[in-house]
């Protein structure tokens, strides 16, 4: 059976005037330097996002009073080629401690020439984020989480 | 505005899921949908209330029966925020990994 269906991942991809490894690189090590501001789950501006460039480190951001958010988990790190990671944000815009419960993230380098690169993002199994959704449903208000943070981030587009 | 949550546990229960991917594949009838589950009829129309009612899916009348359809407007929408956010983000990403090196900090 199909399991892998469409609308529950997003695909994009982009090419980049740089060399793989440089593109890798930047990635991988400047993360917090391009990644979307809003993007925030701490109660204060972060100070630094942190992108530990190994198996089993993670992307956490940091707040400027020093509390800290980790929001990925790194399953896979193989320079300058491939990394996968996890996305450990529920539907309610909180960490999500159950790894089952988590959808991932694949971001794909490929050299197309000596200066070039074809950068390939795969966010899957969105789907997960709802196993056992039922349990924790009447203890979501209705006006907080994804809802509020699309409404968020509209207002910000039509800002921008 | 949709709730996404509502969506994500309506795909909690995996027979729900497993029709909302058969759905996907193609649209079909409950009777269809019947055949390729080991449940009764009458839960599967069960199971498509709760996917049309959290618009995973629509229903659009042929003849005596209905045929569903992926609803555009559901889980797309938690899909359509994170398409806006890996956009910005690529977009930001393409600006810095161009940059010449010596002109960063």
């Amino acid at each position: 059976m199909n399991t892998h269906i469409p609308i529950a991942s997003v695909k994009q991809a982009i090419v980049v005037e740089a060399p793989i490894e440089r593109a890798f690189k930047v990635f991988t090590e400047d993360f917090g330097s391009f990644k979307p501001r809003e993007h925030n789950l701490l109660s204060v501006p972060i100070a630094e996002t942190v992108f530990e460039t190994r198996v089993g480190g993670h992307i956490y951001d940091r707040g400027v009073d020093g509390s800290e958010c980790r929001w990925a988990r790194v399953l896979a790190f193989e320079p300058p080629h491939r990394v996968l990671l996890s996305w450990d944000i529920s539907p309610r815009w909180q960490v999500e401690t159950d790894p089952d419960k988590t959808s991932e993230w694949e971001v794909r380098f490929i050299a197309e020439t000596e200066r070039r690169t074809r950068v390939e993002l795969e966010h899957r199994h969105l789907d997960r984020h709802g196993q056992g959704w039922e349990s924790e449903r009447d203890g979501v208000a209705g006006d907080h989480g994804w809802p509020l943070y699309l409404q968020r981030y509209a207002e910000l587009l039509r800002q921008a | 505005m949709t709730n996404t949550n509502a969506q994500l546990a309506a795909l909690g229960d995996p027979t729900r899921r497993q029709i909302f991917e058969l759905i996907g594949e193609r649209p079909r009838s409950v009777a269809e949908i019947t055949r390729e589950v080991t449940v009764s009829q009458s839960a599967v129309s069960q199971h498509l209330k709760v996917l049309r009612e959290t618009r995973l899916v629509r229903a659009e009348p042929k003849g005596a029966s209905n045929i569903y359809h992926i609803d555009p407007a559901g889980l797309g929408q938690m899909r359509a925020w994170l398409d806006r956010f890996w956009s910005k983000t690529l977009a930001a990403y393409k600006v810095a990994v161009e940059q010449p090196p010596e002109e960063q900090q």
